[in-house]
């Protein structure tokens, strides 16, 4: 104690004993002010709170719905969904992108294509927390090494998902299309809560046309996520409705038969049912298989199919549009005497060439020194070009126009098939508007032939065919037959829209198809050599398209030229010519002859058709309606 | 009852002679019950926060037990031996904290520990909580009360250079610790309230300054955080979004023992550390969180009752300041997690898992239980 001071005790008890009471009034009053933050943040805001909590701990998550299957008309598989296995990364969640995809490079097989496509994916729009898959179809050791280093990589993670998958790859790719990741401009169109969990999307063809149908409804499952949103378990389920199974006309055999025929050569079968309008066949040679395009193809694939001279991706049934050269005879002829240019015994001169009446260059028959006296009949199984010329002067183009329109050239006449080309039905209205041109008379007579500017898909041809052998009555082609459930077909194709073509002479429609017949098996028959030895009446008619010119800055070495500028074979037909089964249009790109090269082509497919598969075809077919009508 | 007779003999020992066993072992049986009690419950809490690993409470509960003996050697001292050893121990906690500047190791940007060959690592700025105080309040004690200005004067320069070199670690968290505890000396020894005042406008004035020239980013972010935690809700606004939410959604009753979602999905940071008072209110709701609170202020109401019944100054100021520190770490840690006060590394004491602050608080209620119990008679 210092000098000179003293201290008083009690005074300094006293002054201590205050400021402890003032004290304790201040920590009784933040003691109180504690309670009351805690009152606040529990019982008052409770319900604020417990709804964050809900929120950190529970994610909804959609369930895609498994994509329904397509089968063919025999109940065959043609399109399935198989459990692929894929590495997925979230790039929200993960550490650092770069170090991630590093690490997980040193633990798969990870190639620079998938590194390209995945930094492409990781640019374009997406949802928020939507995983950006890395690698498809890991291997069981890859899976097991994943697990191993799962903790050191978060946002990284294994998936099951079901992935399309086609059996027969390159059989089906042009007549069913596939599916494809959802890209930029797709993702604008569907509905975003459908298709929250789906990744997949029909890009062509039945995939495409019926996608809602194949798609399903998504479901929902509630969660409960940790905070690194791991799935610790599930809430509650509301299971996705699966999409509708779908049953096509196509029959994979026939299919198949069609590939075998062209097998080597580029071309296009389409065969249809008459009697239904359902596409029994749909090949476009060569093919490639879709499975590849599914999970994303890699560019250097993707190359190889683009560049092809052969084009495997060109779906020529649908989108190849060819001059239907003499294959329009038939529809011609039909437009002939139905406008009553001609008569059935009306009989011309053929000497080998025509000149119109106001005179100027010859128009030449394909067989010089012409066919002599022909009728119609003569002329369809000679496939007489100067009958058919004279036939085009007498009916004038508007006539052809608006027979050939019935015939549905000029338009899309398809009620399911997506992509199908309209090809072109020229009218001097059409020849104005795009080339600025008057319509001369000499563009009739090269209508006469199905050449000049007239152009027809494969599968148009297929469908006048039909229309022949229908004898008028119209049947737009489909593709879908049946879709499993309750509701009819109709629901879900497009309605038909063609009326039938009604001639002032029906019969006329039976003296056509006999002519066809005779085209086939008649004695002059040009396809007579295709239609020998058949135990059944088959109608027909051959084409030859001339091939004009190789776009300039093709390459081709000397014996590609000369092969390449070989004419189109083509070749239109039905049978039996009675109630006909089916009817078939054939093109042989570059295949010379239409009757030699793509006759037997047709005839190969009718014989396949009614002899070899068709017992089974409409036994099961029997069988299954009336299984169907049992449960009824 | 039981606790008022232990309370009365012990009050009322006219020849300061020891009387039954708990005199005997220099212990206050009130304040140990309550201690003992808290940390009990404590333990389960930090089971429950430490998402069931028994090997946590392990640890911990070892810990209390090495606190437990330093408490108790504590409070076997005389308080005159503290008042001794201050002005030595506070010499030595000054170079300790300057060593820590030159040759100090530490974690994430802070210098705080000291490992010395020979001896086990230790943190001088843990030591301080205790010698500031005890320094303070021998330097004022010396002298007749209340201080005069000059002496007010010194008694800060006493608090406030040991604080700085703490925030210069940077720890703000024990800086703010170890200088209330030396202010609570130098308010007790009965700083004018004028001083106070002015005191108080000097610090409002200082802020500013602090903010600009003292603090360092990651502070100033985490008051940035306090004031709108929504601005970086993925970021430095987590933890506070996140604890608000478990003690919101605890409600009235809570979410019961190991039930609460939040901390067990690992949505809540520091479940076990600073932030086990969230765990608390989420499994136990507005009812735990009001028993908690009573138990810490019965804690603080005996202790204030030590103090007060303290026979001199030098005793009365180190009590009063260390129940007062204690109090601090209740308020801020609580006010931290609720979100009223910025994020700063201060533990719920005796609660939160972590070794020094457990240490250091037992010894701190080991020199409250040596003032009370080597109380002496002497008559004013």
């Amino acid at each position: 104690m210092p000098w000179g001071e003293f201290k008083d005790t009690a005074a300094e008890r006293r002054l201590f004993q205050r400021r402890v009471v003032v004290m304790l009034m201040f920590v009784f009053l933040l003691m109180a002010g504690l309670v009351a933050r805690m009152y606040q943040l529990q019982v008052v805001e409770h319900d604020i709170y417990t709804t964050l909590s809900d929120k950190n701990r529970v994610q909804v998550q959609s369930v895609p719905p498994p994509r329904g299957l397509v089968y063919d008309r025999n109940h065959e598989l043609l399109a399935e969904n198989r459990p692929v296995f894929s590495v997925t990364v979230v790039p929200e969640r993960v550490g650092g992108m770069d170090a991630t995809l590093e690490q997980l490079s040193g633990i798969l097989d990870v190639s620079d294509e998938d590194l390209e496509r995945f930094q492409r994916r990781l640019r374009e729009p997406r949802r928020p927390f939507q995983e950006i898959p890395l690698r498809y179809d890991l291997t069981e050791d890859e899976i097991a090494r994943l697990a191993v280093h799962r903790h050191e990589l978060p946002g990284v993670e294994v998936e099951a998902e079901l992935v399309r998958y086609y059996p027969h790859g390159e059989l089906t790719a042009h007549a069913l299309g596939f599916v494809g990741r959802i890209n930029r401009k797709e993702l604008q169109r569907i509905d975003p809560v459908n298709y929250a969990g789906t990744n997949y999307i029909g890009k062509s063809g039945v995939e495409r046309f019926y996608e809602d149908v194949l798609h399903g409804k998504v479901g929902y499952q509630n969660v409960e996520t940790n905070a690194r949103g791991r799935t610790l378990r599930v809430l509650a389920r509301e299971n996705p409705v699966p999409g509708e199974d779908v049953q096509l006309h196509l029959d994979l055999r026939l299919q198949e038969r069609a590939y075998k025929l062209l097998d080597g050569r580029r071309g296009a079968i389409v065969a249809i049912e008459p009697s239904t309008g359902g596409i029994l066949a749909l090949a476009s040679v060569p093919g490639f298989d879709a499975n590849k395009f599914v999970t994303g193809i890699s560019v250097p694939d993707y190359r190889e199919l683009s560049e092809s001279k052969d084009k495997p991706l060109f779906n020529r049934a649908l989108r190849g549009q060819y001059p239907p050269g003499s294959t329009l005879k038939p529809m011609l002829a039909i437009a002939a005497l139905d406008s009553g240019a001609v008569t059935r015994d009306h009989s011309i001169w053929d000497p080998g060439y025509f000149e119109l009446k106001t005179g100027g260059r010859p128009w030449r028959d394909w067989k010089r020194g012409g066919h002599g006296w022909v009728d119609l009949n003569l002329a369809m199984a000679q496939s007489c070009d100067v009958y058919f010329y004279k036939a085009a002067e007498e009916m004038g183009v508007d006539t052809i126009h608006s027979y050939l329109s019935r015939f549905g050239f000029g338009e899309d006449a398809t009620l399911d098939v997506s992509g199908a080309l309209s090809g072109l039905l020229p009218s001097p209205d059409w020849k104005r508007a795009t080339r600025n041109k008057p319509w001369y008379p000499g563009d009739t007579i090269n209508l006469g032939i199905g050449q000049g500017f007239m152009l027809s898909t494969p599968l148009q041809l297929a469908t006048a065919t039909a229309l022949i052998a229908n004898r008028g009555q119209w049947v737009e082609p489909r593709l879908l037959k049946d879709i499993e459930g309750d509701h009819p077909v109709e629901e879900f194709l497009p309605t038909e829209t063609h009326e039938p073509l009604k001639l002032k002479d029906p019969s006329d429609w039976e003296f056509v198809a006999e002519a066809m017949e005779e085209v086939m098996q008649g004695a002059r028959g040009t396809a007579r050599a295709a239609g020998r030895g058949a135990s059944y009446r088959m109608a027909g008619k051959s084409g030859t398209a001339q091939v004009f010119s190789l776009a300039e800055d093709e390459e081709y070495d000397a014996d590609e030229v000369r092969e390449r500028l070989r004419d189109h074979a083509l070749f239109i037909g039905f049978a039996p010519v009675k109630n006909p089964q089916i009817a078939v249009a054939v093109i042989v790109e570059n295949g010379g002859g239409g009757s030699s090269t793509a006759a037997p082509v047709a005839r190969a497919m009718f014989d396949a058709w009614l002899l070899e598969f068709s017992e089974t075809a409409e036994g099961a077919l029997v069988s299954k309606t009336d299984s169907e009508k049992e449960v009824h | 009852m039981a606790g008022r007779e232990v309370f009365s003999s012990t009050a009322s020992n006219p020849l300061g002679r020891p009387r039954g066993i708990w005199s005997a072992l220099h212990i206050d049986p009130i304040l140990l019950f309550l201690l003992v009690a808290l940390i009990f419950c404590g333990l389960f809490v930090l089971y429950s926060g430490a998402d069931r690993n028994i090997d946590v409470v392990k640890a911990q509960g070892l810990r209390f037990g090495i606190a437990f003996v330093v408490m108790l050697v504590f409070a076997q001292l005389d308080p005159s031996v503290f008042r001794r050893w201050a002005p030595w121990l506070y010499g030595l906690g000054i170079v300790g904290l300057v060593a820590v500047m030159f040759v100090g190791i530490g974690a994430k940007g802070a210098q705080r520990w000291l490992a010395l060959p020979g001896l086990p690592r230790f943190q001088p700025s843990e030591l301080m909580k205790l010698v500031v105080p005890m320094m303070a309040a021998w330097y004022l004690s010396r002298y007749f009360l209340p201080p005069k200005l000059s002496r007010v004067g010194v008694g800060l320069v006493i608090v406030l250079l040991p604080m700085l070199l703490i925030v210069k670690q940077p720890d703000l968290g024990t800086a703010l610790l170890v200088g209330m505890a030396g202010l609570f000396v130098v308010f007790f020894a009965g700083m004018s309230w004028k001083l106070i005042s002015a005191f108080v406008v000097m610090v409002s004035v200082a802020a500013p300054v602090m903010w600009f020239f003292g603090m360092r980013e990651y502070q100033k972010q985490r008051v940035l955080t306090l004031l709108d935690p929504q601005s970086d809700p993925l970021g430095a606004g987590w933890n506070i979004i996140q604890s608000k939410t478990a003690i919101g959604s605890g409600g009235f009753d809570g979410k019961g023992w190991l039930q609460g979602t939040q901390s067990h999905l690992e949505f809540l940071p520091e479940s076990h550390t600073d932030f086990i008072m969230a765990v608390l209110a989420e499994e136990f709701g507005f009812v735990g969180i009001v028993i908690l609170l009573s138990v810490y202020f019965l804690i603080i109401l005996r202790c204030l009752y030590i103090s007060v019944t303290a026979q001199d100054s030098f005793s009365r100021l180190v009590a009063a300041a260390l129940t007062m520190t204690f109090f601090i770490y209740v308020f801020v840690n609580m006010g931290m997690v609720s979100g009223l006060l910025p994020v700063v590394g201060v533990p719920l004491p005796l609660i939160s898992y972590g070794g020094t602050s457990i240490v250091t608080l037992m010894a701190a209620f080991g020199i409250l239980m040596s003032i009370h119990t080597h109380r002496r008679m002497i008559t004013a």
